[in-house]
């Protein structure tokens, strides 16, 4: 916007430049009479008595020496003002002006560019407008996102700092805990360490005691039986002995072993069970795999080397179950074996039926898809019917409603209404039957009118070929001053006799018949000199429109004056079209007799 | 169901004689011996001083009685009333009084924990056995008696030594690898001995009868380890209860764990039954409020309680033990397998109120006992998958499988049940209150409410 402000005083300067420019042209050619430059300055239309002061009486030739040499200076060497007379107060005018001319010219293409740049300018200053907000506006965004990387570097090095306060938290936690497992370590060795040493003690202390009650042989110690008793099991207790330790040792295996033999046969049973119900389940699963097989016997290789592997399966089912009693490493491998490989089956088939049946429900469900677009197809179908019956519906239900609502004016009303209605359109059609009437009336009037300017039409052109005839029978008869110019004017006299008598014939034709636009066409008559002579449709309706009845008269007058001006007059008239009158009536003239009358005035103005 | 009258007790010692018959109760310093059907007095000792320990031989013939702050144990005999032992163990005092299988010899572990002296009734022999180790469960008789475990401590390491206990013959003596052994316990077979480490460390060493390592469990470490062990009856499962709040099961066969049984405080098993026994007393009217009802009714006063079926989730109230004090209340200290071996019964000390009972067979929770006071003391009946529980106040609860009942014991100035013993033929309950107890005689009819009816039945006491 500051921009914008600042141009205007360049404007403003540039005025004042001019006008200080315009002041110097006027101040120096005058130098004598500097009074002049002080009332130049104001550009105003009452400085035009102070500029005519620029030229006096007096300096007149300074004045023109002044000018040319600027002239000169612009370029404008070729024009050079002279004046008329040597001393006189005449400019020759051709110079003169040819130096204005060029002047304003000048001055006109410095107002065209000053203005085309003026226009620049303002498309520059608008330009530059938007460009500097463009421009305020980028600023602001780079400030803005100084601030925001600002705000951001700043969090960053907030989050910076917290990590690194928090690495050190972490780093002291560390340590911390490292001090306490530490301590916590060094506890445990020192409470082990003291506990051991009490215990040694104790157990010290313990010593002593025992050595002290050994020693004092504590009376007290004793047991006081009133008579022994027998062991429980009725024997009698023997001595240690190494036997004794042995049938210990031997008593001890004993029950371990027995204990061992009776985990064995549990685990025995157990495994015993085990093994019945894997053998059931593979049997149940040999029964459910070996149907599908036999069914589907015409399958693949695939199958059939599935087939022989259930075979041999079977075989080292049955092997299996037969060495299944001897419980050896080799048994228990063929089972483990074939159970695998059943399940394996098992598991296919079990995937094969997955797969069918997903691909069963992707039919269904495609199948699913297929429907609904024909469903939807009829259901769309339906549905534009039922659209449709609507429609009706509502039709109908709208036509019931209209006569209801019809009934519903009594029938009175509907007849007054009728009646009403057709008042108002008896009214109309007699209106529209008066200006039916009133516009016959006219029409009827302009064709009396039409048919009575016709017969004027015709009139008049017979009286206009009637002087021609006259008017060349006389020119013929001037021009050839020999003998036989008599002859020639009598074949003339022929000529222009057969030609009026045409005219003449029209004329009785167009009284004959009524004048009807439709045969007109029939007018057109074989010889081309008779159609010039004939006024056409056209021109007859261009008379009447161009002049209405008050000035037919005129019209009439004109022709008459026409006809009787003189010959020269009429040449001039007719080669110079400035007179608009005659116009339609020179168009309407054949092309043959506007030739001759150029060759005759050609004639004329050579003999001129 | 049948209650007996009311006798007298003290430091509730009571005890139903190995093979059903008897019933020996302690009143002060004498013993009194019932007739287990009849209750009536068969015999009456009279011991030197009062008595703090009293104990069944196993062919229940005689009857130990022993006198710790004396340092004296006394032996009867019910077949002959005449016969008399006495045993002092002199000036180094005792500590804990025990016959051995047989019933002819007694083990006294001497203060200190100095030695276990062998007192032989058959020979007045005595032998010595030193450096037993102070711990929980330091001594193991096997079922079938054959041979005894013990637990020793000797220059900071643990052994084991496995004694015959016919002649006291030393069978095997090895070294555990624990840091401080906690207890030992043979298994039901008499084959396999359970060692565990102290709770200090979680670790259970399992070992031949011959002493070799069979295998060795643990769940964990750096944390407070085992609480209890126990043998189902069967063994073929070894429960370990834990500080952990856990009970985990291991199998006879590899010694893995099998599955493992957690506490949670918010029950969201929909296939296990909760039982929240709930209290309420009975509404009293202006009618009831007369001088005749408040004199004849005892039961007044007493609150009733019946069980109610919660629909799971159940918030279960838990106690959060102090992390301060030695021994925290928390884990699981007590477990018992029905005698079948398809039920084990647990409780977390943290949830004092609440006893869990486990199907063995599906290793799933099958019911939850929610009561009202802290349990005392729950035992399974040893014929049926039955379970008996108390928790102080007048009433006796028992779970089956069919469903939950609690007793109202009828009797006169209230009676706390504090403990409880089953009959070996399982028809029978003993009661001990605090310085009582009476006897509980079932009928078939009983039998059948605890069988057969709706879990909620509420029993009146005088049934």
């Amino acid at each position: 916007m500051g921009e914008w402000w600042t141009t205007v005083p360049i404007g403003t300067s540039m005025g004042n430049y001019e006008a200080s420019r315009i002041s110097h042209a006027t101040m120096s050619p005058s130098r004598q009479n500097n009074y002049v430059s002080m009332y130049s300055l104001p550009l105003s239309k009452s400085s035009y008595s102070v500029i005519s002061a620029f030229c006096t009486e007096d300096n007149i030739s300074p004045c023109i020496s002044y000018i040319n040499q600027e002239l000169d200076s612009l370029g404008l060497s070729s024009i050079c003002i002279e004046a008329s007379s040597p001393g006189g107060a005449g400019l020759s005018a051709v110079p003169a002006l040819n130096a204005m001319y060029e002047l304003l010219q000048i001055h006109r293409r410095n107002m065209c560019t000053l203005e085309e740049l003026e226009k620049e300018q303002l498309k520059k200053t608008s330009s530059l407008e938007h460009m500097q907000m463009n421009n305020s506006r980028l600023k602001d965004q780079l400030e803005l996102s100084i601030r925001e990387k600002s705000g951001l570097h700043e969090t960053e090095r907030q989050l910076q700092l917290k990590i690194k306060t928090l690495q050190s938290c972490l780093k002291t936690e560390k340590d911390e805990v490292q001090k306490l497992q530490n301590i916590i370590a060094s506890r445990a060795s020192q409470y082990s360490h003291d506990a051991k040493r009490k215990e040694r003690e104790a157990s010290k202390l313990k010593e002593r005691l025992s050595q002290l009650l050994v020693d004092r042989k504590d009376k007290k110690l004793a047991i006081d039986v009133l008579n022994c008793l027998g062991r429980s099991d009725g024997r009698r207790s023997h001595w240690k002995t190494a036997k004794a330790t042995a049938s210990h040792e031997g008593e001890m295996y004993k029950s371990l072993l027995s204990d061992y033999e009776a985990s064995q046969r549990s685990l025995m049973l157990e495994n015993a069970e085990l093994k019945k119900v894997l053998q059931q389940m593979k049997k149940e699963m040999i029964h459910i795999l070996s149907p599908r097989q036999s069914s589907s016997r015409r399958a693949t290789a695939d199958d059939t080397q599935e087939q022989v592997d259930s075979d041999g399966e079977e075989k080292a089912g049955d092997s299996s179950r037969e060495t299944l009693d001897q419980s050896c490493e080799h048994a228990r491998e063929q089972l483990t074996n074939s159970i695998r490989q059943q399940w394996r089956k098992l598991r296919n088939h079990m995937e094969k039926l997955d797969s069918q049946a997903s691909q069963v429900q992707n039919q269904l469900e495609s199948n699913k898809e297929v429907i609904p677009r024909e469903t939807h197809d009829e259901e769309m179908e339906r549905m534009r019917h039922e659209v449709q019956q609507c429609k009706e519906f509502i039709h109908t239900q709208q036509q019931l409603l209209q006569q209801q609502l019809n009934t519903s004016f009594d029938d009175e009303t509907a007849a007054l209404l009728n009646d009403c209605y057709t008042l108002e359109e008896k009214e109309r059609l007699k209106e529209e039957w008066r200006l039916f009437e009133e516009q016959k009336r006219n029409f009827e009037r302009e064709r009396k009118n039409f048919t009575e300017a016709a017969i004027r039409l015709g009139r008049e052109k017979k009286a206009f070929q009637e002087d021609r005839a006259t008017w060349l029978k006389n020119q013929f008869l001037n021009m050839t001053p020999f003998t036989d110019r008599r002859r020639c004017s009598s074949s003339d006299g022929h000529s222009a006799l057969s030609i009026r008598s045409e005219p003449e014939m029209r004329i009785s034709s167009t009284n004959t018949q009524p004048a009807k636009s439709s045969t007109y066409a029939t007018f057109s008559t074989p010889k081309p000199t008779q159609s010039a002579t004939v006024p056409s449709t056209t021109e007859l309706y261009r008379t009447l429109r161009l002049i209405p009845d008050s000035r037919s008269p005129r019209q009439r007058q004109t022709f008459n004056s026409f006809a009787c001006r003189t010959p020269c007059r009429t040449l001039c008239s007719l080669v110079c079209p400035p007179a608009p009158t005659p116009s339609g009536h020179r168009k309407s003239a054949p092309s043959c007799e506007t030739t001759v009358f150029i060759g005759l005035h050609f004639d004329a103005t050579g003999k001129s | 169901m049948n209650f007996s009258e009311v006798f007298k007790q003290s430091n509730q010692l009571c005890k139903v004689s190995p093979d059903g018959k008897y019933l020996a109760t302690c009143v002060q310093y004498r013993l009194v011996v019932r007739d287990m059907s009849t209750l009536q007095i068969l015999q009456l000792y009279t011991c030197l001083d009062q008595i703090s320990h009293m104990d069944w031989s196993s062919d229940s013939l005689f009857i130990l009685c022993a006198m710790y702050k004396r340092g004296l144990v006394q032996v009867w005999s019910l077949e002959q009333p005449d016969w008399h032992c006495k045993i002092d163990e002199g000036s180094i005092g005792l500590l804990s009084s025990r016959w051995s299988p047989d019933g002819r010899h007694i083990l006294n572990t001497t203060e200190f924990h100095l030695r276990i002296t062998v007192w032989s009734l058959c020979t007045k022999a005595v032998s010595y056995i030193k450096y037993p180790k102070a711990c929980q469960k330091g001594i193991d008789f096997s079922r079938d008696g054959c041979y005894m475990a013990l637990a020793e401590r000797r220059d900071c390491k643990d052994y084991v030594s496995v004694f015959v206990c016919d002649d006291w013959h030393l069978l095997r003596h090895f070294e555990t690898e624990t840091q401080d052994l906690g207890g030992l316990e043979w298994s039901p077979n008499g084959c396999v001995l359970a060692v565990w480490d102290s709770c200090l460390e979680y670790k259970v060493l399992l070992y031949s009868l011959d002493g070799r390592l069979l295998s060795t469990y643990s769940a964990y470490e750096w944390s407070l380890g085992v609480k209890t062990v126990t043998w189902s009856p069967s063994s073929q499962f070894l429960a370990i209860g834990s500080y952990d709040e856990k009970v985990r099961v291991l199998n006879h066969i590899t010694w893995k764990k099998i599955t493992q049984f957690e506490h949670p405080a918010t029950i969201n098993n929909t296939k296990a039954v909760v039982y929240k026994e709930v209290e309420r007393r009975p509404a009293v009217g202006a009618d009831d409020l007369s001088l005749h009802n408040i004199t004849i009714g005892t039961t007044l006063f007493n609150t009733q309680s019946k069980y109610e079926i919660c629909p799971p989730p159940v918030q279960i109230p838990v106690v959060k033990p102090d992390p301060d004090r030695a021994n925290p209340k928390i884990g699981v200290s007590t477990l018992a397998f029905s005698s079948d071996s398809r039920y084990l019964a647990t409780k977390n000390d943290n949830m004092a109120s609440v006893v869990w009972v486990w199907d063995m067979q599906n290793m799933s929770l099958e019911a939850v006992l929610e009561q009202c006071s802290a349990v005392r003391c729950f035992q399974w009946d040893p014929r049926r998958p039955r379970l008996a529980l108390c928790t102080g106040n007048s009433k006796l609860y028992l779970w089956s499988p069919a469903g939950c009942v609690s007793v109202e014991v009828p009797t006169e100035g209230g009676f706390q049940v504090q403990s409880l013993n089953w009959h070996c033929s399982g028809d029978s309950l003993i009661l001990l209150g605090k310085e009582q107890l009476l006897k509980l005689t079932e009928t078939q009819r009983t039998l059948e409410y605890t069988s057969g009816l709706p879990s909620h039945t509420h029993l009146a006491g005088n049934v």
